[in-house]
């Protein structure tokens, strides 16, 4: 018997899988942000935030999903180190830019947010310094990589890093809790959040979820068929290149 | 335990005799505290007040100097590899090679605060506070700073992106020494949790430090 993430390490099975999932992720995709957005469009200002509230339809979403792309980052190293599990490497690959996107979004739009709700675009405040460490984490992720001639060394060193760095995650998640500082801890979705501002952004992050695994998979697919074109390509050049003469020891 | 001392002994005594790169470090240490006066302008309440935070950047930004040679230097030679198949423990050889860094480094640095920390016109009753952050700190910065030394080690841009990689794990510490420090020198805080803090970020890194260098050198000796 075996395991889903087994049966799925057969890179061509996951192409034939990844295939077929790709367009209902698309299309759910995008049925569920253009709804999410016309929520958030006509959703009633907020009392003490005005029109600035939609500013949390993104912001919101974006924080949540620079968390959830590091776990993805993790787990997958994880896997790649502990398990050896071929695909890991890819997913961790593909995710680390998806991640350092969203980071970089929901920082700037925090920062947008921060100018009409606090009176200034950065403050040194607990949760916003982690978020930019883990900005700074994704960065550093992708430049080892980058830097490392041997992909497969390259995706070993990276996810060695990646799992080390998972001990960023907790603090940014408790930051707000353990020091309180101006960043206001989470309502985790709760009831304190009206329903008409709770729905578009319950709308919004099911989107933005959608959005994350459809890219991350389609990054995955890219990664795999660029392997697959350079393994050909190697083996093109080795079959064009003259044979060498056997070696007079030999 | 013999082959641990036997390379500590090892490593310090290269330190030693090379002197150029704790020289370097010293000295670079010196330039960026006295340098920064010059920008800030010479008000030495502004300069009194921030020097926590001066003397901690700038020995990171010192200490960071060292790290790519650490395992270079041994790596080019071929050193390394006689170490990786040798009888210890590549885990033991990593702990060498970090804590030598600590003492051959970090702890010169350490000891230096407190002169470059009258340039800077640091209340004198902090001194003691500065120099035991500092002493109880950088094991944390060495061990972690021997991680990225590991992980760049086949990189082609191996030292920026080693400040890359150590300045952000390192932010803890920073904030925790320097939190420790200033509040001794305003007596508005307690010392004591962020020094707790800090001891503990040092404690944690002195543990896996070890274990992640030497995942991240077997990758490579293959």
């Amino acid at each position: 018997m075996q395991s889903l993430t087994q049966r799925l390490a057969n890179p061509t099975r996951f192409m034939q899988i990844s295939g077929t999932l790709m367009p209902v992720l698309w299309v759910l995709a995008a049925a569920l942000l253009a709804w999410g957005l016309y929520l958030a469009a006509t959703a009633p200002p907020d009392y003490q935030h005005g029109h600035t509230v939609k500013i949390m339809f993104v912001h919101v979403p974006s924080a949540w999903l620079a968390m959830m792309a590091y776990g993805f980052v993790a787990l997958s190293s994880f896997g790649l180190l502990v398990f050896r599990h071929p695909l890991a490497d890819v997913s961790a690959k593909a995710a680390a830019p998806l991640g350092a996107a969203f980071t970089l979004l929901a920082l700037l739009t925090g920062s947008l947010w921060g100018k009409p709700g606090w009176g200034t675009y950065w403050v040194w405040d607990a949760r916003l310094t982690s978020v930019l460490v883990l900005f700074f984490l994704y960065l550093g992720l992708i430049a080892l990589r980058s830097s490392i001639e041997d992909e497969a060394l390259a995706g070993r060193l990276t996810a060695v890093l990646a799992v080390l760095g998972v001990v960023m995650l907790p603090i940014i998640k408790y930051s707000v809790t353990w020091w309180s500082t101006l960043h206001q801890p989470s309502t985790g979705f709760g009831s304190t959040v009206d329903p008409s501002l709770r729905w578009p952004l319950l709308i919004m992050a099911a989107a933005f979820t959608t959005l994350f695994l459809a890219m991350h998979l389609k990054a995955m697919r890219t990664e795999i068929l660029r392997r697959r074109a350079k393994s050909m390509m190697l083996a093109e050049v080795e079959r064009s290149r003259p044979r060498a003469k056997p070696l007079a020891a030999e | 335990m013999r082959p641990f001392l036997a390379l500590l002994r090892r490593d310090l005594k290269l330190a030693m005799r090379d002197g150029g790169a704790l020289g370097t470090a010293m000295g670079f240490y010196l330039l960026v505290v006295a340098i920064l006066p010059l920008g800030l302008g010479p008000d030495l309440n502004l300069l009194s007040r921030i020097a926590p935070g001066i003397l901690w950047v700038a020995l990171l930004l010192s200490a960071l100097l060292s790290l790519p040679r650490m395992f270079e230097i041994d790596d080019e030679d071929g050193s390394l590899e006689v170490l990786a198949t040798g009888d210890a423990p590549l885990e033991l050889v990593a702990a060498a090679k970090s804590l030598a860094h600590w003492l051959s480094t970090a702890v010169p640095l350490s000891l230096m605060a407190p002169f470059l920390g009258l340039l800077l016109n640091l209340d004198l009753a902090a001194y003691p506070a500065l120099l035991a952050t500092l002493i109880g700190g950088t094991p944390a910065i060495s061990f972690i700073g021997a991680i990225c030394a590991a992980l760049t080690l086949r990189s082609r841009r191996g030292g920026l992106l080693i400040s890359l990689l150590v300045l952000p794990f390192s932010i803890p510490t920073l904030i925790f020494g320097v939190l420790a420090t200033t509040a001794v020198q305003t007596g508005t805080a307690e010392f004591g949790p962020p020094f707790m803090l800090l001891l503990a970020i040092s404690l944690v890194s002195v543990v896996i430090a070890p274990l992640a260098v030497a995942a991240a050198l077997r990758f490579q000796m293959q």
